[in-house]
């Protein structure tokens, strides 16, 4: 459970849920393009003109099982998908320049109105996955479905991964993450939390009680900028601070009126934006090259230049500067300029897996960037019985990316458990 | 400023857009205030013995995004007293002495009749419309449509009617015949003055899946009910038309059924209809649409040079023939613009699934022969803009135009005429010259 002394709960959603209405009046907006590109564009491949077309018919159920089918995690992807460079970037509406479809609300509204998978029976297999993210809980729902016996292990009190610690609270709150993960529980997978792998129980143990493992650990710690004052009040990795900000009972900004946020990523950008919607006067994304080269999404920029946030190029970090108590003044930039600051997030990316989940796992081994060597296809690591995706692959950086790489593992495992799967099985669905 | 003013037997009018005889015209208060909106005419809610309705009455049929593309009630007569009535028929013809104000009767005996006409005409009111068309309640007590749909019993209803009334005589038509014609011709040879048609169809709207009562319910039950809205149009157009080049109707027609526009009204006048009556869009917007469908309709007849709404009568029925007098040697052809298409493949998959499968993708070959002019440019658009992007296969296609209703892009696919001087010929000219033949068919019954 999560608590209800949470500072995101100051971040109303963004996009509320339709009411039934406003879901039938956008529904029928769908073309119900054949051949969509909606679908091609989107990783897990959900039939989306075949779910809309099902919410105008009142087919809600139906409308959700197709969704869930193809992805699992359908609920956390319809609120933080960026539907605008996937499903709705695509849709043809633009090209008459019409308002594309609100793909992501509208699969929100039938997964929030409905929720039906029926598991097989028990296959007498047991799988165990680590970390209870996207990915995780994406193998392990589909695996349940076709009568596996799952256990994730997650360090953390709560379940969810990145959707739970992570996503942008108008995006989406804690709440919002658990419904989905007592989704996959409630298929069947037992999640255990506080359990570290490595540390209250190892890998290659449970290599050895079960028939196959996943490893959907997600990266490490905040990256550092390596600089002078670095340590001490005020400065924080930013996905650490969203984590608090999240889910830490009574965190508050204490009195910040001007910070700094740097890097030029999608972490960067919410972290503004959250600054920004808390009520922090003065925001300031400290970029070190120009916009063009951001690897964080335009329309999430723009949405942060409406909220107020200033976006600094050429702005590289030298060293913090401090009071004689060691409280943070600002920071000073390598060309000369100062920017005063109450709190500096640093969101420059974050390390590679750490090695605890993956000791003691024969033929498992990283590629050049540090991830877990995988085949793309599969998600399955140089040992036979052991899988891996999500964030600590270098597969893709989305949840539904990760929902996509947990599928593929699961279709993969069932054909190394040799379990059959038929064409009607929801992890059959999407792409293939 | 055109001259949209009407004389519809002798009924004068400012212009032809009349209040159909329903819950709009209830009241002397509420026609009033459509006078005022801008309503040239109004058939006030059938008078009568004053009845009980029920609760609910309404049933809707909502389609994409639109709540009463079809709508039915189960609604009868008025229920208020008939003195009121008279009384408040005398006061707003005393006061819109312009505006056309016809009474709807509905009783059913000849005394009757004779009884309730002489009081109705001591208003002033301008007509009288033989209310024979409600296809629900009334009916049952002998009424309604049971008179329309029964010839017999039309003529003599109409004859103890024209019997003692000074004022004309309009007969409101019944839809749920076989042929329309038969009705009308009945009270034509009766003597009446006018028709109005259509009233409603009869129709259940839908069904509660979980109580499993048809709508609209009354309770834990449900009766059929009279269809009207957008979605009859094509139904009263049809009837009206029918009726309007036929040589034996010889009386002007009032158009009825899912009018909602000026351009509703003007495709009911193009075929027949001197007036046009509305109901159901005034019952989902109120009076106020007429301030549009009055400038639509002069902005449409100044646009087209017409002086007056009468050049507009009848300008549609030349066109309107049997099917046997068609040119079957007029061809057309889609042509898909490349610039337009979204890619959406709708009428790809339509003329695939259901036509001539002469839609194709920018990847797809041409057979040998076969005539394709936008294919080049479409394979060009397709690449430019990285979507699906179809063209026609001239030589395939049948010029169905099933694709030009399916595609969501305005302009995007147009018919081509590719007649090419082919000189005009009939089924009917075909078989007068002994090229076609129905072996089996009725002319060969002996």
């Amino acid at each position: 459970m999560a608590s209800d002394d949470r500072l995101e709960r100051a971040l109303p959603d963004h996009k509320p849920t339709y009411t039934p209405g406003q879901a039938a009046l956008e529904a029928q907006r769908c073309l119900y393009c054949h051949d969509a590109p909606c679908v091609t564009a989107c990783p897990t491949g959900i039939d989306i003109p075949g779910f809309i077309r099902k919410i105008t018919t009142g087919n809600l159920k139906g409308s959700a099982r197709t969704i869930l089918s193809a992805n699992l995690l359908g609920y956390s992807c319809a609120r933080v998908c960026p539907v605008e460079v996937l499903c709705a970037g695509a849709c043809v509406h633009q090209h008459q320049g019409e308002k594309t479809i609100a793909i992501g609300r509208l699969q929100r509204y039938a997964v929030e109105a409905a929720t039906l998978l029926r598991r097989k029976p028990a296959s007498g297999k047991k799988v165990a996955c680590v970390g209870a993210g996207p990915a995780s809980l994406s193998c392990a729902g589909y695996l349940a479905l076709e009568g596996v016996a799952v256990t994730v292990f997650e360090k953390r009190a709560l379940a969810g991964g990145l959707n739970t610690t992570g996503v942008a609270p108008y995006k989406m709150h804690v709440e919002g993450a658990l419904r989905e993960v007592d989704l996959v529980r409630e298929l069947g997978v037992t999640i255990r939390t506080g359990v570290e792998v490595g540390r209250d129980v190892t890998a290659a143990q449970l290599l050895a009680d079960y028939d196959a493992l996943f490893l959907g650990v997600g990266l490490g710690a905040d990256s550092r900028l390596g600089i002078p004052g670095e340590d001490g009040p005020g400065t924080s990795g930013a996905t650490e601070w969203i984590e608090r900000l999240k889910s830490a009972p009574g965190f508050a900004l204490n009195g910040v009126r001007r910070a700094v946020v740097i890097g030029g990523g999608n972490t960067a950008i919410d972290a503004a934006r959250e600054l920004a919607g808390l009520g922090v006067v003065d925001v300031t994304l400290a970029y070190r090259r120009s916009e063009a080269d951001m690897s964080g999404y335009a329309h999430e920029l723009s949405l942060a230049r409406e909220e107020g946030v200033r976006l600094l190029e050429r702005a590289v970090p030298q060293s913090f500067a401090r009071g004689r108590d060691g409280a943070l003044l600002g920071v000073a930039l390598a060309d000369g300029r100062n920017l005063e600051a109450d709190l500096v997030l640093i969101a420059i990316g974050q390390a590679m897996p750490g090695d605890e989940a993956l000791a003691g796992l024969p033929a498992v081994s990283r590629d050049a960037k540090g991830g877990i060597a995988v085949d793309a296809a599969t998600g399955r690591t140089g040992n036979p019985r052991v899988y891996a995706g999500g964030d600590a692959t270098d597969a893709g950086e989305l949840v539904v990316t990760a929902v996509q790489d947990g599928k593929c593992a699961a279709r993969a495992i069932c054909a190394q458990l040799g379990i059959t799967l038929s064409a009607d099985a929801p992890v059959m669905a999407g792409h293939r | 400023m055109a001259d949209l003013s009407i004389d519809f037997a002798g009924i004068k009018s400012p212009n032809p857009f009349w209040l159909a005889s329903a819950p709009p015209t209830n009241t002397g208060e509420q026609v009033m205030r459509a006078f005022d909106a801008g309503w040239g005419g109004a058939v006030w809610k059938t008078l009568g013995d004053p009845i009980v309705d029920t609760s609910s009455r309404f049933g809707a049929v909502a389609l994409g995004g639109m709540k009463m593309a079809g709508f039915n009630n189960i609604e009868l007569i008025t229920d208020r007293p008939l003195e009121l009535n008279l009384r408040e028929i005398r006061e707003v013809k005393r006061r819109y002495p312009d505006r056309a104000l016809i009474a709807s009767l509905m009783v059913e005996s000849k005394d009757d009749w004779r009884e309730i006409i002489k009081r109705t005409e001591d208003t002033g009111c301008d007509a009288i419309e033989l209310n024979f068309g409600c296809p629900h309640g009334m009916c049952e007590r002998g009424m309604g449509s049971a008179v329309g749909q029964e010839p017999k019993v039309l003529r003599i209803v109409a004859s103890w009617a024209l019997e003692c009334a000074r004022v004309p005589v309009v007969v409101k038509l019944s839809p749920n015949v076989t042929d329309i014609l038969e009705p009308a011709i009945a009270a034509v040879e009766t003597g009446v003055h006018g028709l109005s048609l259509i009233n409603t169809l009869k129709s259940l709207v839908g069904v509660d899946l979980d109580q499993f009562v048809p709508h609209p319910m009354v309770g834990r039950r449900a009766t059929l009910g009279g269809y009207c809205g957008p979605a009859v149009k094509p139904i009263a157009l049809h009837a009206v038309a029918t009726l309007a080049r036929d040589p034996r109707i010889t009386v002007p027609i009032s158009g009825i059924g899912g009018i909602a526009t000026w351009r509703d009204a003007a495709e009911f006048i193009a075929l027949g209809a001197t007036s046009v009556q509305v109901c159901t869009a005034v019952m989902h917007y109120g009076y106020r649409i007429v301030e549009d469908m009055i400038d639509g309709l002069n902005s449409y007849l100044d646009g087209k040079g017409m002086k007056s709404v009468s050049e507009l009568h009848r300008r549609a029925i030349p066109a309107f023939v049997e099917w046997g007098d068609l040119d079957l040697n007029y061809k057309v052809v889609a042509e898909v613009d490349p610039e337009r298409c979204i890619g959406c493949d709708l009428c790809y998959v339509a003329c695939r699934d259901s036509a001539a499968n002469c839609i194709h993708t920018a990847g797809e070959p041409l057979p040998a022969g076969h005539r394709a002019p936008t294919r080049e440019a479409a394979i060009a658009a397709a690449g430019a803009r990285k979507t699906h992007v179809v063209w026609v296969d001239e030589t395939e296609c049948v010029g169905c135009n099933l694709c030009s209703h399916v595609c969501p892009v305005h302009g995007c696919v147009t018919m081509k005429d590719v007649t090419g001087g082919a000189p005009f010929e009939s089924w009917n000219d075909r078989l007068a010259k002994g090229t076609a033949h129905v072996p089996g068919g009725l002319r060969d019954l002996p």
